[in-house]
């Protein structure tokens, strides 16, 4: 074979194929890293517990910090839900059943989402660019050099917390939300309170309740390790780590409403195959 | 170096075997067919321009770096075939000074200190104050540093600090990335006195990556000079120079000796080439 043979001339096409394959090879190469940390993250999990020390400063920061700002989002989609649906529901003579409509949309789908996204913008770009600023002043290399695990120190306290701690930030993102769409149509638009909690009563199941706070767990799963995975990877500068902020809440809030609606789907199949009956109520 | 101690090196067994070593990074290779043994009790410099791959070379010695090619042997063990716990293990055995001293920001000074001690021994509040303040101590700092955050202190406390952290454990080895690197002549000769204290007071060995001709001069028994891959040809050996600071005077080579004088040789052409606005205004 001649040298010529295998040397191409530049084409458009060419130039076009060239990049859409280096993008799907990188594509792969990220989601096998990605992999592989999250692999090393659940082996560490389970081969060692924290130390103590390590596990506080992460849960104060995902629960105790976290908390007034879910709170306040709660309450205020909790409001925003019962001003939006109010009109719709008056002109069909249904206003009663708002409080089926809020609490239901709270406790199945924006409660879990909201603390979600709020834990995603909080603590997941801040590990991001906590660890990234690690990375590019080489501490997490001198974590490895002094024999600590870098994972078993710095990551998987930082996944426990979101892990744990997400199921009580969604009850509290709900119950915020469940308080500002009661205040809302009973104080403001006059509905008949009693009529407000039948309803919701009436409609919202505990399996609602656990669907909400089964999704939350994976989104905590997700927030934590893209966070962390993106502060692991940052690239050396501040704007390495600003990238790394920035791409870890993208990246997660991606997730979390890929994750919603794989989940959900799943949930439902669960439901129906366990509650045929059920089938009615949706 | 005296005669009782260069034949004290010369018979001493090797901690550190390095053999047929390349690291590339994607298409940019840094390293290429190294082959370095380090003696134990020795003090290695290693010198060369920055982008050499010293610092490369250093973190692949403890297994932070990953080979590409061959293998860095510690105590006999193959560093990059070591399972994570082991690995972390040795790790142990070694003390890593970086070049910004990588105190850890959210830890105060004296955490930073006990941190080792903390990860891998079990020592009460009192045992762990004691060992801490000796090692400050030893490095020629207060008591009053105990309680301050790594962004309180300047530069130099800062390297005595990484210093303090890095010799807490006793290591066998310890390495040294651009000690002096940033210091004023005042402060690179603390360091540099520290570093030696260190070698006579302990039996350690240690690998210095420097640029400091000074450094080189008044620490090493052996210095190893690298190239950059881009300024050697094809077949050239990477390591251009191994031998005694004496040695490395009188060495018949224009890249080292421009290197040990501290002049710009080639490079000017270089600059001249491409427009360099110093030269042109001092022409």
């Amino acid at each position: 074979m001649t040298h010529e043979s295998t040397t191409y001339r530049h084409s458009p096409f060419r130039d076009w194929v060239a990049d859409w394959g280096a993008a799907v090879i990188d594509s792969i190469m990220w989601l096998g890293d990605f992999g592989l940390f999250c692999g090393r993250i659940l082996w560490w999990m389970t081969r060692r517990r924290p130390k103590r020390d390590t596990l506080l400063p992460s849960f104060y920061q995902v629960g105790v910090l976290s908390l007034p700002v879910v709170a306040l989002t709660g309450t205020f989609i909790g409001m925003v839900l019962a001003v939006q649906s109010y009109w719709q529901f008056r002109q069909l003579g249904l206003e009663t059943r708002l409080g089926a409509v809020i609490n239901m949309s709270l406790v199945r789908e924006l409660g879990p989402v909201l603390a979600a996204t709020m834990l995603a913008g909080r603590v997941g770009s801040s590990m991001a660019a906590e660890l990234g600023t690690m990375r590019v002043t080489e501490q997490i290399d001198a974590l490895s050099s002094m024999g600590t695990n870098p994972i078993h120190y710095l990551v998987v306290p930082r996944v426990l917390a979101c892990l744990l701690l997400i199921p009580a930030l969604t009850v509290m993102a709900d119950f915020m939300g469940a308080v500002g769409g009661y205040f809302y149509a009973v104080t403001i638009l006059g509905i008949d309170m009693h009529h407000y909690w039948y309803n919701s009563k009436q409609f919202v199941g505990n399996y609602d309740m656990f669907s909400g706070l089964v999704k939350s767990l994976f989104f905590g799963i997700a927030i934590a390790t893209i966070g962390c995975y993106r502060g692991f990877h940052c690239t050396p500068g501040a704007e390495g780590v600003g990238r790394a902020s920035t791409a870890a809440f993208v990246y997660s809030f991606v997730m979390i409403l890929v994750l919603d609606l794989v989940i959900g789907i799943l949930l439902n199949a669960i439901y129906l195959a366990i509650w045929p009956e059920g089938a009615r109520l949706f | 170096m005296n005669e009782a101690r260069a034949s004290e090196l010369s018979t001493a067994r090797p901690l550190v075997v390095i053999e047929g070593l390349a690291v590339s990074f994607g298409r940019q290779h840094v390293l290429r067919d190294i082959d370095l043994t380090v003696n134990q009790g020795q003090t290695l410099a290693i010198i060369g321009e920055s982008g050499c791959g010293k610092t490369v070379l250093l973190k692949t010695v403890i297994g932070l770096i990953r080979p590409t090619q061959g293998s860095v042997r510690f105590d006999d063990r193959e560093m990059s075939a070591l399972p994570e716990d082991e690995l972390a293990r040795q790790r142990i055995r070694f003390g890593f000074v970086f070049q910004n001293a990588a105190l850890f920001d959210s830890l105060t000074v004296g955490q930073n200190v006990a941190f080792p001690l903390r990860q891998h021994g079990r020592f009460t509040q009192q045992e762990l104050k004691q060992k801490v303040t000796s090692r400050l101590a030893a490095v020629g700092l207060p008591d009053g540093v105990l309680g301050k955050k790594p962004a309180e202190l300047s530069g130099g406390m800062r390297k005595r600090v990484g210093l303090a952290r890095a010799l807490v454990m006793d290591p066998e080895l310890v390495l040294y990335d651009e000690p002096t690197t940033g210091l004023d002549p005042i402060m690179s000769d603390v360091i540099n006195e520290l570093m030696l204290r260190t070698a006579r007071e302990n039996p350690v060995t240690s690998v210095i990556v420097t640029h400091d001709m000074r450094t080189a001069a008044k620490v090493a028994d052996r210095v190893v000079m690298m190239m950059p891959l881009s300024r050697i040809a094809a077949g050239e050996p990477q390591v251009i120079f191994d031998g005694t600071p004496q040695e490395l005077n009188a060495f018949d080579d224009s890249r080292v000796q421009q290197f040990v004088r501290g002049e710009a040789g080639e490079r000017l052409m270089e600059m001249r080439t491409s427009g360099g606005l110093a030269l042109e205004t001092e022409e």
